[in-house]
């Protein structure tokens, strides 16, 4: 009688021991990575203690990082220059499955069921679309603009119907991409303006936003709407002045959005341009330090956070959104390169590529609540990006 | 090559036989030379990729550079491309320190110093 307990504790034991013990199990919606540009490894980290977890090697040339998660925050899609397309699980910190997908690549998105990854490339100009579980090739979907010419893709983001939205810097083009039928996709074409050289969808995935180096202003395609074709909104904001040159381009992405505007980088000016989000019109503008590279709102909207190009890429600005205008300046490290805020926005993460380290930041008081050692970090990315249309 | 992308190359060619005349031939400090290769590899990165591969901007590396003439590459980096994204980095460099980049790209460019 006195036996059973025993054993049945014994039993339990054992089968704990068989698993994974209870100490390791954790959950991934406080889980990131920061990229460590020169060394082609991300560090895995966790931003509910702001902790480093380790690091995942051997994912090849990070000069221009992107990572994707799939729906349940496990496992990152890591997007690097060489066309390596690499499924790290974060929990075990392992590679799950890489593949070579193109010769060289910007970027990518999961689709709105999250069972499509898709590459967005410079070399073969295009996209494609993986299996998220295998990372086999359903679609390759070329950017022919031309007999036999490939533009270079950028800007793409996922949207609602398993669409994706993208646009061509070689060809002034934006196209929707429809993968309903995986491996038929169905692709529209909208003549855009010159030169596009990133993109963002708004937060309802309604509103797709070309930014252009070829001409002051941004194209604009109405996804509800789209037999409107795209439109040109900012025309002209530089007056005819001759831009600065321009040491590196500015990022888009659907944190643009906030009280009610819209948040862009001016292309070869020191000012953030802001524009009604329903009317489109131009609202206001905000001098800032440099040329804008991330111009990025706190998940409420009530700040933007902006970085900037070389030579002023050793300042980050803060705007307050009511007002209008920069209430704070400071220096986090020398060559900032990107900011990601916790998805509620009570910190936000700021690598500094030459001071090797990345710091975590109080959005409230601005005072420093942590620096972490990263090598070289670049792009910092939380799995909280999985939830959201348009990363 | 068409018609401006020639006259394009003859005025940078003219621009930098100007600026060659009246720039120091002597090759870069050591530490200037660490931060040429620093920016090359960081800055010059962002659009070209750090192992010079390409991106928005063409690849760097040897087999694309060489059979282009040195004074346009170097009038190439320092005016920049009109028409493309390619910037003119003169407020950084000088003409002899541009052409020492020019010289280490065709042989291959040199690695990032490693250790920070």
């Amino acid at each position: 009688m006195r036996l059973a307990p025993l054993l049945s504790t014994l039993a339990l034991a054992l089968s704990a021991c068989a698993t994974t013990p209870p100490e390791a199990l954790r959950g991934t919606g406080d889980l990131g990575v920061v990229i460590e540009r020169a060394a082609g490894r991300m560090q895995v980290i966790e931003h509910s203690h702001n902790t480093s977890l380790g690091t995942v090697d051997g994912l090849g040339d990070l000069s221009h990082a992107h990572v994707a998660f799939s729906r349940d925050g496990r496992y990152a899609f890591v997007f690097g220059r060489d066309g390596g397309l690499t499924k790290v699980d974060l929990l075990t910190r392992k590679i799950a499955k890489r593949v070579i997908q193109a010769g060289n690549s910007i970027g990518g998105s999961v689709s709105q069921d999250g069972r499509l990854v898709v590459a967005q490339n410079y070399e073969p100009g295009g996209i494609k679309a993986f299996d998220a579980d295998t990372l086999e090739l359903l679609a390759d979907v070329p950017a022919e603009y031309a007999p036999g010419k490939f533009s270079r893709v950028v800007g793409l983001a996922d949207v609602p119907g398993q669409r994706f939205v993208y646009a061509l810097f070689d060809a002034n083009e934006i196209r929707v991409t429809d993968f309903s039928n995986p491996r038929q996709p169905v692709t529209t074409r909208y003549p855009a303006g010159k030169q596009p050289y990133d993109g963002l969808v708004t937060p309802d995935g309604r509103y797709f936003l070309a930014g252009l180096f070829g001409e002051d202003g941004v194209s604009l395609l109405d996804l509800w709407k789209p037999a409107g074709g795209a439109t040109r909104i900012l025309s002209g904001y530089g007056k005819g002045e001759e831009k600065l040159p321009v040491f590196k381009m500015p990022h888009l992405r659907g944190w643009s959005l906030a009280a009610g505007q819209a948040w862009l980088p001016a292309i070869g000016r020191h000012e953030v341009l802001v524009a009604d989000a329903r009317s489109w019109q131009e609202t206001g503008r905000v001098p800032v330090k440099g040329q804008p590279v991330f111009v990025m709102a706190r998940p409420d909207g009530r700040q933007i956070w902006v970085n900037f190009a070389f030579p002023d890429n050793e300042w980050v600005q803060v705007i307050d959104t009511v007002e209008k205008r920069v209430v704070h300046t400071f220096s986090p490290g020398k060559a900032v390169l990107h900011l990601e805020f916790t998805p509620r926005g009570e910190e936000v993460w700021i690598s500094s590529r030459d001071s090797n380290r990345v710091t975590v930041v109080d959005t409230a008081t601005f005072a420093t609540r942590k620096e972490l050692p990263v090598d070289a970090p670049s792009g910092i990315f939380f799995t909280s990006r999985g939830q959201r249309i348009g990363f | 090559m068409d018609r401006p992308l020639i006259l394009h190359v003859a005025v940078l060619l003219g621009l930098t036989a100007l600026a060659v005349g009246a720039a120091p031939a002597a090759e870069p400090e050591p530490d200037r030379q660490k931060a040429l290769v620093h920016m090359v590899r960081q800055d010059c990165g962002s659009c070209h990729g750090m192992r010079l591969a390409g991106g928005l901007g063409p690849a760097l590396l040897p087999a694309r550079l060489t059979d282009l003439p040195d004074e346009f590459l170097v009038a190439t980096i320092l005016y920049g491309r009109p028409g493309t994204a390619m910037p003119g980095w003169q407020r950084f460099m000088n003409e002899a320190e541009a052409g020492w980049i020019v010289a280490r790209l065709k042989e291959g460019f040199p690695p990032l110093a490693t250790g920070h």
